[in-house]
């Protein structure tokens, strides 16, 4: 097989994954590209260590190893970024990394006025169920 | 190598080659789905695809333990972890017009240059590359599992900790958050549920109930937003779902616990699998 193949592949699965972190609004869906970029690596990774394996005398297979590692050290920052995500839509209600503008220079209290109001009904409703949740439960 | 390149040209393509081609056509296809569709939970649907065709991919480049893994974890663990985030953040399940932010031109522009350059320079730079799949495999478990187990055994174990590292903050994030947001309004609550200090037991039954009844208010959502679409059922059903979130979100410090006891158990079989494979 040429290396060609498995190359021209990830460079796109990069390249999309890169769109889908540029344009996506939604955090969860930020996070399925970071997924998509990760694999891509991992292609480019697998493919090399394969060529290497063949081509060289002996060889530490250190393509697999860091596939491996890296498959990992995604799912734990799949972990963490999703619990990240949902502390931040339990206290502002939205997941909508366009409207998380606390740190943004120059737009100060207009944004914070926007998201605060826009907040309480939501938060309103969630304790409502909760509250009706427990209830019955109780 | 000269004469391998001759006889291989990219106009008679090899059978593993045109496999390789179908399976790559199929998984960027699903990619570019993943980043450009409106309806959020059929993202990650179009994702479990993807990811899918990538292990195919590993399989046709004989890494067959890289494949298995990809399965088990990706597959198996980070999807269903990406549907719980989506239902949990109270994600619609029709389409959503405001999935792409304002900038997605932009990001276009961006991404098909990057592509364009990268494409570009591997082409130029692997064109005459000659990968020899015949023989032994050369991801096999048994050569995987050796040269984890000589050569890379420092960095398995370091990324043991890290694992375990990410467990715990997993476990901080959502029981600091939890403690702050359900203290001031539910005090009958924390009268009868108990210390925080020890809510996994009590929260497991809960949680399970929780996340049912989520998806069984999401299901009422999209049944009611299908057969009308005013908004006093608009209404209703925003109070619906945010009643099922609201019993969900009591949830999250189990399933989180739960998730990462997912992460840490396929590694704990994989190496398991590879000692006894030793």
């Amino acid at each position: 097989m040429h290396l060609a193949y498995p190359a021209v592949l990830s460079a796109l699965l990069f390249c999309t994954g890169l769109y889908g972190v540029l344009a996506r609004r939604n955090a969860i869906l930020v996070l399925m590209s970071v997924e998509l970029m990760l694999n891509a690596v991992n292609l480019n990774l697998v493919a090399f260590d394969v060529w290497l394996s063949r081509t060289a005398e002996e060889t530490l297979h250190s393509g697999q190893a860091l596939t491996l590692f890296t498959i990992a050290i995604a799912a734990a920052e799949i972990g963490i970024g999703l619990a990240i995500v949902l502390a931040v839509h339990r206290n502002r209600g939205t997941a909508d990394i366009d409207k998380l503008r606390d740190t943004a220079e120059g737009h100060g209290p207009d944004d914070r006025d926007d998201s605060d109001s826009e907040a309480p009904p939501a938060e309103q409703a969630a304790r409502s169920g909760r509250t009706g949740k427990a209830e019955a439960t109780a | 190598m000269t004469l391998a390149q001759e006889a291989h040209g990219f106009l008679s393509p090899t059978g593993v080659e045109i496999a390789f081609l179908l399976v790559g056509l199929l998984t960027f296809g699903a990619a570019i789905v993943t980043v450009t569709t409106k309806q959020l939970v059929h993202a990650a649907l179009w994702l479990v695809v993807a990811l899918g065709g990538l292990a195919v991919e590993y399989l046709l480049l004989t890494a067959e333990f890289i494949a298995w893994v990809q399965v088990l974890i990706y597959v198996g663990s980070v999807v269903v972890l990406l549907l719980f985030g989506l239902m949990l953040t109270r994600a619609p399940i029709g389409r959503s017009p405001d999935a792409d932010s304002g900038n997605r031109w932009a990001a276009l522009v961006v991404a098909l240059a990057a592509a364009a350059a990268l494409v570009w320079v591997v082409v130029d730079a692997f064109r005459t590359t000659w990968v020899d799949l015949d023989g032994p495999a050369a991801g096999s478990t048994e050569a995987t599992g050796a040269s984890l187990f000589q050569n890379w055994v420092l960095p398995f174990e370091a990324l043991s900790v890290l694992l375990l590292a990410a467990l715990v903050g997993a476990i901080v994030l959502s029981r600091k958050a939890k403690a702050e947001s359900s203290s001031p309004p539910v005090n009958s609550r924390a009268v009868t549920g108990g210390s925080p200090s020890v809510p996994d037991s009590r929260n497991h039954p809960i949680g399970r109930k929780g996340a049912v009844s989520g998806t069984g208010s999401a299901r009422e959502t999209e049944a009611a937003s299908g057969t009308a679409a005013t908004g006093g059922t608009a209404a209703t059903t925003g109070t619906e779902s945010a009643k099922g979130i609201g019993s969900a979100q009591r949830a999250e410090a189990a399933t989180e616990t739960e998730s990462a006891k997912e992460i840490q158990t396929p590694k704990e079989t994989d190496s398991a699998e590879q000692e006894g494979a030793r």
